[in-house]
């Protein structure tokens, strides 16, 4: 579904990405870990379209979107939940989530409202309330939630338990699985390492812009350096 | 002492001269909204709507009211189109480039209008400018009473089109969170020309209401730019209803204020309120603490 091969980017003339290669298979979970600042959120942002890769080939669904716009790349169905949330503070909560569908027709907006208002039934509750009010963890189901209004091929959520209580880390997790099972392709950026390789097929471990490691889940729990590295064990 | 009789139309000319303050405060606020600049150009865009207002009537006849058709709908072009390349592209993304683009921008078109139009001060001569209607026994301007009205629906259409429209959604999400909204797929420069134009087309709105009652000459803008700005941090920045209220206070102010201390120095109320709400309430109004 996703192949990326060889990409390099960076900020102003910082390389960050230092060639990454990455595969993802249809209805897969896929875990990316690495310590903080090894270029996993700067990955995903090339993969969005929000900066531009410096070298390297990112192919959708078949088709090459390494020099797609953001826009266009909403259009194929990869849609991202990013880091901090990134929600519109002076919007409603409804207002967020029409946004969330913006590249989608009319029609299918109240169905995806629907689905989603199912999902988080805290956000039905609040839905004329402003994002800005909501507390951490309701603005985490409503970033979420704005991105399933994409109707999502491909979700790719970084770091999705980040300021959560253990019930509402949980909670996350098991509501990762259900969007899978719903269809939706999954790539999880995580430093929760043990809880995103258990609900994962497979994983990837970043360190330095590049990837280093990389098997399936049980695999890469099983891993020696992996637990020293990252498990603390 | 001043008594009711003659306070009372001072107050309905003052209301109505602030509706049209607060067409051309509209604009800038929207665009200070979405973009964080000050649009130095905003004046001297007034001007150039103003003026083909003017030449459509000289040229074709057309009268100013039914130059509604064409004059808002070419100043959103002209607004989309300067945003688009000029605004956007010399600007490199930093605020304080974007407000030289406009400051620059501003004089150049002030100049090419002096050049081209002389400094002669220009008028619409329309059969009706000088009617009046009674209202509450107060005698008022027919002209200036369908600036009021055209300028409360133009603040009507502008409210609906922010609250209730996937356009005014997708520009009140630009304005707070770019990286938000480009996720979701907004076109940030289109979005950002788009709020550039409407506030700029609105201006072509109040030239229309403006001409029947007003004259042009290349610097026409200063004045209403001045008060507009006045007007913006009254009510608070980027907030509509604000400028709308503002322009009523104003032009209150205006209007009384040259009925109790003469003509000349009805705008001393103005400045005083500027400064005061800078004093008192920097954030204006109906504006948000930073
Ligand atoms: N906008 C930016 N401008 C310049 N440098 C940046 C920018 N964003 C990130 N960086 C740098 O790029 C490197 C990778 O950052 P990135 O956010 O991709 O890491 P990360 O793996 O997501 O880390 P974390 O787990 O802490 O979120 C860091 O050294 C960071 O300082
Ligand atoms: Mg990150």
């Amino acid at each position: 579904m996703l192949e990326v091969t060889g990409l390099k980017a960076g900020y102003n003339r910082v390389e960050v990405l230092r060639g990454v290669d990455i595969s993802i298979r249809p209805k897969e979970i896929v875990a990316l870990l690495g310590s903080n600042g090894v270029g996993k959120t700067t990955f995903i942002a090339t993969l969005s379209g929000l900066i531009q890769s410096w070298s390297g080939e990112i192919t959708f669904k078949g088709q090459d979107i390494t020099r797609t716009d953001a826009a266009s790349i909403v259009d194929l169905g990869l849609i991202q939940v990013p880091e901090g949330r990134h929600i519109f503070p002076n919007l409603t909560v409804q207002e967020n989530l029409v946004l969330g569908s913006y590249r989608r027709g009319r029609k299918a907006r109240s169905a995806n409202l629907e689905r989603v208002l199912e999902t988080f039934p805290r956000l039905r509750e609040r839905i004329r309330q402003k994002a800005a009010t909501m507390s951490g963890g309701e603005q985490q189901m409503l970033a979420i939630g704005r991105g399933m209004m994409a109707e999502p091929e491909l979700l790719i959520l970084d770091e999705p338990s980040l300021g959560l209580s253990p019930l509402l880390v949980e909670e996350m997790f098991e509501l990762i699985v259900e969007l899978n099972k719903q269809g939706m392709t999954i790539l999880l950026v995580e430093q929760n390492v043990h809880l995103s390789l258990e609900i994962s097929n497979r994983g990837f471990v970043m360190e330095n812009g590049a990837i280093k490691l990389t098997g399936t889940a049980k695999e890469l729990l099983d891993n020696p350096d992996l637990q020293k590295s990252y498990l603390g064990v | 002492m001043i008594n009711f009789s003659i306070l009372l139309p001072s107050i309905l000319n003052g209301l109505t001269t602030g509706a049209l303050y607060a067409l051309v405060a509209l604009g800038l606020t929207l665009i200070y909204g979405v973009l964080h600049i000050i649009n130095f150009a905003h004046g001297a865009l007034l001007m150039v709507a103003m003026y083909l207002v003017y030449f459509l009537y000289k040229l074709f006849g057309l009268d100013p009211y039914l130059a509604l058709l064409v004059v808002p709908a070419a100043m959103f072009v002209i607004g989309y189109v300067l945003q688009r390349t000029i605004i956007g592209n010399a600007s490199h993304g930093r605020d304080e480039n974007i407000l030289l683009v406009t400051l620059g921008l501003s004089i150049v078109i002030e100049n090419l209008a002096l050049f081209f139009f002389a400094s002669d001060t220009q008028v619409v001569d329309t059969p009706y400018a000088f009617d009046v209607v009674e209202l509450f026994g107060a005698f008022l301007p027919v002209p200036k009473v369908i600036a009021f009205v055209g300028a409360l629906l133009t603040a009507l259409a502008l409210w609906l089109l922010m609250g209730w429209t996937d356009l005014g959604r997708a520009i009140r999400a630009l304005a707070r969170e770019r990286k938000g909204a480009r996720l979701v797929g907004i076109n940030v420069d289109h979005i950002f020309a788009m709020s550039f134009g409407i506030g700029i087309g609105v201006l072509g709105i109040a030239a229309c209401l403006l001409l029947p009652t007003y004259y042009v000459y290349p610097q026409v803008g200063h004045g209403f730019v001045l008060i507009a700005f006045t007007i913006v941090v009254l009510g608070g920045m980027g907030s509509f209803i604000g400028a709308l209220l503002g322009g009523f206070i104003i032009g209150v102010v205006e209007a009384v204020g040259g009925l109790v201390l003469g003509e000349s120095l009805g705008q001393i109320g103005i400045f005083v309120i500027f400064i005061l709400v800078l004093l008192f309430r920097p954030q204006g109004l109906l504006g948000h603490r930073a």
